[in-house]
């Protein structure tokens, strides 16, 4: 049977997610233990006794790591456990040297909360409520690198190579209640739910919240149900979705995936699967059944953690603005279309526009420049915007410099990509580059002679009154002048010089 | 009295990843049973007020500062490593697990 469209899907069945996200903190050591979490240091340059788990090694609690829980519970609307403890996750795998994870099991730091979210759609903007079940706090795997076999993976691989320095670093798993009701948008809400938290994490300042690089990562449940029915359907578990784009991606391709057994009357085996980036697709992994005996018990090494009441209200006092209220703040501030903002939205810029505002920057310039130009040499370079060398403080300079006319929008261009080679501020560029718009009336002038006497034809049919045809000539006049020129100085000294005004 | 059948052990022998002989599975069957029951005995007194306890001293919030302390050198961490390969360590094949 051919592969159901995703009309067809939402038209026979209802989607139903269970959305776990797990988030690394920025703490400067581990969970547990004094090792530094630089991300991409030499391998195991990060270890010691407690992470590496050698014997009689004793772990002490990181007191950052469980304040930005605390934290991160209370912007996502959660109940903080008065008491809590950690728990050990026993399972033989090589990713953690202690043959048990350090986590929290029924007795997570937070609990009971919720994200609102909104996406767009035919209809107009609707709102989501994703309820959270838990916060709890854990501790990241070692990485390994598996080695033979021809597709370096696990299967077919002759051994496989640890590197500890991820081994113990403080991570926090945000766990939804199963999200019912989405109907068709499912897979945009998972999305904006993900992109909600993220923007929530990156304004507690608690994660780098880089998806590309781990520090965000995030666990799809997806199960179909006729619609109509009470009844959940079996769900699969879709791991490695490591963008936004994927997490929407993965949730389509579920569905069809599901949709297909079901319309042909087989079963959804409940299993783990793996995201395939290129594809889209999922591959099977293990089978949940066999993996789920982890015999949690109460960590006897660790003592409980029983934040005190006014130290939560001191912290709650702290949260910053919501994302979501906050974007529509700057919308309204900005004066900024509809289609602009979900720009600067999708293009992640609205923290550096709004950094490049507060430097005294015109919010419509400031947009222009990172949507438009940078946005560009970032595609170009294939980095992240953020990764560039140029700063809210060299757009804001560059800005003003265009302001007071000591640029042109074509001159500043230049500059810009002086900035992103690395040349220094905008001004640096400037004088290093000899960059100036040309202002003296006399350089001009004899630019303006001079292709008036090339295109003569031309120039006799402005000085006829055929004042279109003076773009030509002003095109040229500022080729000769390299772009320096500003533009509306030399249509003035042209049409003067031709006589027409 | 309590008791844990053979197949309850084999379970647990796997999950731990003791390897054990059919004799040593019936054998430890009855013992579990007979470690179950002592530890039974706890529920004969009155608990009511007592909290679940999983720690020796009744301490709480023991915490470190988010400071970084040196680590050992990837020589010293490997040091006592069966085998290693680009300061790594290597571990025989995994199968059947996750990826």
């Amino acid at each position: 049977m051919a592969l159901p469209t995703y009309d067809e899907v939402v038209a026979k069945w209802d989607p139903v997610l269970g959305l776990e996200v797990h988030v690394e903190l920025n703490t400067n050591s581990k969970m547990f233990c004094s090792c530094a979490t630089e991300f991409g240091a030499a391998p195991n340059t990060q270890t010691c006794p407690v992470c590496l788990a050698l014997p009689g090694a004793l772990p002490v609690v990181n007191e950052k790591a469980i304040e930005s829980t605390i934290l991160i519970g209370l912007a996502l609307n959660c109940k903080i456990a008065p008491y809590s403890r950690f728990a050990r996750k026993n399972y033989f795998y090589p990713d953690m040297p202690k043959n048990f994870q350090i986590s929290q099991y029924d007795e997570p730091i937070c609990f009971d909360g919720y994200v609102d979210v909104e996406i767009e759609t035919e209809e107009g903007p609707k709102q989501f409520r994703i309820e959270i079940e838990r916060v709890h706090m854990e501790e990241d795997t070692g990485k390994s690198l598996h080695v033979g076999g021809a597709t370096g993976r696990i299967h077919g691989a002759d051994y496989s190579l640890l590197d500890y320095n991820r081994a113990g670093i403080p991570l926090v798993e945000i766990v939804t209640k199963i999200v019912p009701g989405t109907g068709k948008y499912a897979p945009e809400v998972a999305k904006a739910y993900v992109a909600e938290l993220r923007d929530i994490l990156r304004g507690l300042k608690v994660s780098d919240v880089k998806m590309e690089q781990g520090s965000l990562r995030c666990d799809a449940n997806v199960s179909l149900k006729p619609i109509g029915s009470d009844v959940l359907g079996t769900r699969s578990e879709t791991k490695n979705v490591n963008s936004l784009r994927s997490v929407e991606r993965a949730i389509r391709g579920e569905m069809i995936r599901h949709a297909e057994l079901l319309n042909d009357g087989k079963k959804v085996k409940q299993e783990t699967r793996h995201f395939q980036e290129d594809t889209g697709l999922t591959r099977s992994g293990r089978s949940k059944e066999q993996a789920e005996d982890y015999r949690y018990f109460p960590d006897p090494d660790l003592v409980p953690v029983t934040p005190a009441a006014a130290w939560i209200e001191e912290l709650r006092a702290t949260l910053p603005e919501r994302p979501s209220l906050r974007r529509k703040r700057l919308k309204e501030e900005w004066s900024v279309p509809d289609k602009e903002m979900a720009a600067m939205i999708n293009a992640d810029v609205l923290d550096i526009v709004e950094a490049t505002v507060l430097l005294g920057a015109d919010p419509t310039k400031a947009r222009t420049w990172w949507l438009g130009e940078i946005s560009r040499i970032a595609n170009e370079k294939e980095l992240p915007i953020a990764e560039l060398s140029i700063t809210p403080a060299h757009v804001a300079e560059l800005v003003e410099l265009v302001a007071k006319g000591e640029l042109t929008d074509k001159l500043a261009r230049q500059v810009v990509e002086g900035v992103v080679a690395g040349e220094g501020t905008p001004s640096e560029v400037v004088a290093k580059r000899g960059i100036k718009v040309v202002n003296d009336d006399g350089a001009l002038m004899a630019a303006i002679e001079k292709v008036c006497a090339e295109q003569a034809e031309t120039a006799e049919k402005v000085r006829g009154g055929h004042l279109p045809a003076a773009g030509a000539l002003i095109g040229a006049v500022m080729k000769e002048t390299k772009g320096q020129a500003d533009a509306a100085r030399v249509r003035e000294l042209l049409l003067g010089h031709l006589g027409v005004n | 009295m309590s008791s844990l059948s053979r197949d309850d052990v084999a379970k647990l022998a796997g999950l731990a990843r003791i390897e054990m002989t059919e004799a040593e599975l019936v054998e430890l069957s009855s013992q579990f049973g007979m470690i179950l029951d002592a530890v039974a005995r706890v529920q004969e007194m009155d608990l009511s007020g007592v909290k679940a306890t999983s720690h020796p001293q009744p301490l709480e919030n023991i915490a470190r500062p988010d400071v970084v302390q040196p680590s050992l050198s990837p020589e010293d961490a490997l040091s006592g490593a069966p085998a290693q390969e680009e300061s790594r360590f290597r571990v025989p094949q995994i199968l059947g697990e996750a990826e």
